[in-house]
C-alpha cells in the first residue's frame, strides 16, 4: 500500500515540475484529504443501506429493493433528494450558530480518521498521541449537538441536546477509562504500536485479557455515537427527532453523516484495540497462515469493521430504547466501578507479568 | 439472597441480551412473507366488497330495473337514484350516483337488488383524480360492469353457492 502511495506522490512531482515543492505538497495533502472523505461517505451512504436491509431482514421484511438491482442504488436516491430538500430556518432561531452545528458535528467525525490507520504503514499521519487526539477531536463532536439544539430555538432540540450532552460526557470517561487499560497493556498511546502489540494470532488480540473492557467499550461506543438502544438524544418517540427537529436539506445530512462516520470510527477503533486491527487472525498458524497470505492488511480491517457495523445493527434491531436515568445509572453505577476495578487488575498483572498474555 | 446472586450473574453475563440477539439473528436468516404488491396479490375472497359495478344481461340490456331498494337499504345515504318510463315502455333509471366518500362498503344494495344488478367487485386499488371524481355516475358504472364482466361473473358463481 505505501510503495503505491510513494510512486503516487513521485508522480505527481513529475507531472507537475513547473511548481514549486510547496504547491505540489499542498495539493497531494488536497487529493489525501478526497481519498480519505470519499471512500468514508461512500462507506456511509452504503451503511444506511445495510442498515434498513439488515434491520428490515431482522423483521422478515426486505427492505429497500426498487432502486436499482435490489435497491443497491437507494443511497444515491436518498442523497439527490437530500441536496435539493430546502433548508428551513426557524423563526428567531440565531442562523450562525443554526449553521455552525452541523459542520462543528461534521468535521470533528472526518478529522478523527486523520490518525485511524488502516493497514501496515498505511494512514495520514501516524501521530505519538493518536489515542488521545481520538478521545479529544472525538468530544468535540458534542459541541455541534448542544449548538444545534440551542440555535433552533426550539424546545425539543433543547431537551436533546441537554440529554445528550449529559450522556456524552458521562460515557467518555468510561471510554476513556477502558482505553487506558489498553494503554497500560500495549504500553503506547500510538494506535500503530497498539496493533503492532497485538501481531501474532487472535490469542494475542487484546479482547481475550481485557473481554470485560471490550463489552464496556462497545456498549459505550453505542450511547457515544447515540445509537439505539441508547438513542435518546434522538428518541423518536419521545422528543421527536431530538436535536436534529429542526433542521432539513443538507443541513440533516450533515448531522447524518457525522453520525454514520463515527459509528464506522467507533467499529475501528474497537478493531484496532482489541481486534488486532489489520493482523490477519490466522498469523502463526503452520497451513492456515500461508493458505491466507494473499488477503490484503486493509481487506482483514474491513472485514472485522464490518462484524461491528452489523453487531450496531443487529443491537438496534432487537433491543427498545432504554429510559434516560437508566442509562445514567449503568454509566455511573456499573461502568466506572468495574473499569476503575479493571484497571488496577490490569495494573497488577501487568506489572506484576501474571498470565500468558502481559 | 440466592436468587439475588443469579440476577448478578445473568445481568453480568449479558445471558438474556444475548438470547434476544439469537431470535433476531434467527429471523434474520427466515424466509421473509413480504408481498410486493403491485407484482403479487395476496389472494381475496369472492366475497370481497371493493368498488362498485352495474351489470348486463347477456343481450347487452341492463339489468336495473330502477326499484330504488338499494337507495332505500344504503345506510349511508350514497345512492342517488332518478328515473322515468324509457321509449319501450320499461322503468329504467336516467341517475345512478353512488358517492364513494359516503359509502362504507356494506354490501347492502348488493343484497337488495332483486335483478343483481349492483355488486361490487374485488377491486380495491383505485383512486380519483378531482373531488368529483369519488361519484361514481351510472355510466362509469356500466363501464366498469363491462370491463370486468369475466371476474364478476366468476367471484359470483363462486360465492352463488353460499347465498
Amino acid at each position: 500500500m505505501m510503495s503505491l502511495w510513494q510512486s503516487f506522490v513521485e508522480l505527481i512531482h513529475e507531472l507537475i515540475p513547473w511548481l514549486d515543492g510547496g504547491i505540489a505538497t499542498v495539493i497531494i495533502i488536497l487529493i489525501k484529504g478526497i481519498a480519505l472523505v470519499l471512500p468514508l461517505i461512500i462507506m456511509m451512504a452504503y451503511m444506511t443501506y445495510a442498515e434498513r436491509k439488515v434491520i428490515g431482514y431482522m423483521q422478515l421484511r426486505i427492505g429497500p429493493n426498487r432502486v436499482g438491482p435490489i435497491g443497491l442504488l437507494q443511497p444515491f436516491a436518498d442523497v439527490i433528494k437530500m441536496m435539493f430538500k430546502e433548508i428551513i430556518f426557524p423563526t428567531k432561531a440565531n442562523i450562525y450558530l443554526f449553521l455552525l452545528a452541523p459542520i462543528l458535528a461534521f468535521v470533528p467525525a472526518v478529522a478523527i480518521w486523520v490518525v485511524i490507520p488502516l493497514g501496515e504503514g498505511f494512514y495520514i499521519t501516524n501521530l505519538d498521541v493518536s489515542l488521545l487526539y481520538v478521545l479529544a477531536i472525538g468530544s468535540v463532536g458534542v459541541y455541534g449537538i448542544i449548538i444545534a439544539g440551542w440555535a433552533s430555538n426550539s424546545k425539543y432540540p433543547l431537551l436533546g441536546a441537554l440529554r445528550s450532552t449529559a450522556l456524552l460526557v458521562s460515557y467518555e470517561i468510561v471510554i476513556g477509562f477502558v482505553i487506558v487499560t489498553v494503554v497500560m497493556v500495549a504500553g503506547s498511546v500510538n494506535l500503530n504500536e497498539i496493533v503492532e502489540g497485538q501481531k501474532g494470532g487472535a490469542w494475542n488480540w487484546y479482547f481475550i485479557p481485557l473481554f470485560p473492557m471490550m463489552i464496556v467499550f462497545w456498549i459505550s461506543a453505542l450511547t457515544e455515537t447515540n445509537r439505539a438502544p441508547f438513542d435518546v438524544v434522538e428518541g423518536e418517540s419521545e422528543i421527536v427527532g431530538g436535536t436534529h427537529v429542526e433542521y432539513s436539506g443538507m443541513c440533516f445530512a450533515l448531522f447524518f453523516m457525522a453520525e454514520y462516520i463515527n459509528m464506522i470510527m467507533m467499529a475501528a477503533l474497537a478493531v484496532l484495540l482489541f481486534f488486532g486491527g489489520w493482523h490477519s487472525p490466522f498469523e502463526g498458524l503452520p497451513y492456515l497462515e500461508s493458505l491466507f497470505e494473499f488477503v490484503p492488511d486493509l481487506v482483514w480491517l474491513l472485514v472485522k469493521m464490518s462484524f461491528f457495523l452489523f453487531l450496531y445493527l443487529w443491537i438496534r434491531a432487537t433491543f427498545p430504547r432504554f429510559r434516560y436515568d437508566q442509562i445514567m445509572r449503568l454509566c455511573w453505577k456499573v461502568f466506572l466501578p468495574l473499569t476503575i476495578i479493571w484497571i488496577f487488575v490490569v495494573a497488577l498483572m501487568t506489572q506484576l507479568a501474571i498470565g500468558p498474555w502481559f | 439472597m440466592f436468587d439475588k446472586l443469579i440476577k448478578i450473574f445473568k445481568d453480568f453475563t449479558l445471558s438474556e441480551l444475548l438470547l434476544g440477539m439469537s431470535v433476531t439473528a434467527k429471523e434474520l436468516v427466515n424466509t421473509k412473507i413480504t408481498v410486493q404488491f403491485p407484482e403479487e396479490r395476496t389472494p381475496i375472497s369472492p366475497r370481497f366488497r371493493g368498488i362498485h359495478a352495474l351489470r348486463r344481461y347477456p343481450n347487452g340490456e341492463e339489468r336495473c330495473i330502477a326499484c330504488k331498494l338499494c337507495e332505500a337499504v344504503c345506510p349511508a345515504n350514497a345512492i342517488t337514484i332518478e328515473s322515468e318510463m324509457r321509449d319501450d315502455g320499461t322503468r329504467r333509471t336516467t341517475q345512478y350516483d353512488i358517492d364513494l366518500f359516503k359509502c362504507i362498503y356494506c354490501g347492502f344494495c348488493e343484497e337488495a337488488c332483486p335483478v343483481d344488478a349492483i355488486v361490487e367487485t374485488q377491486i380495491f386499488d383505485y383512486a380519483f383524480e378531482s373531488r368529483e371524481g369519488s361519484v361514481l355516475t351510472k355510466e362509469r358504472l356500466l363501464e366498469i360492469g363491462d370491463e370486468n364482466k369475466k371476474l364478476i361473473d366468476k367471484t359470483k358463481l363462486e360465492d352463488s353457492k353460499y347465498r
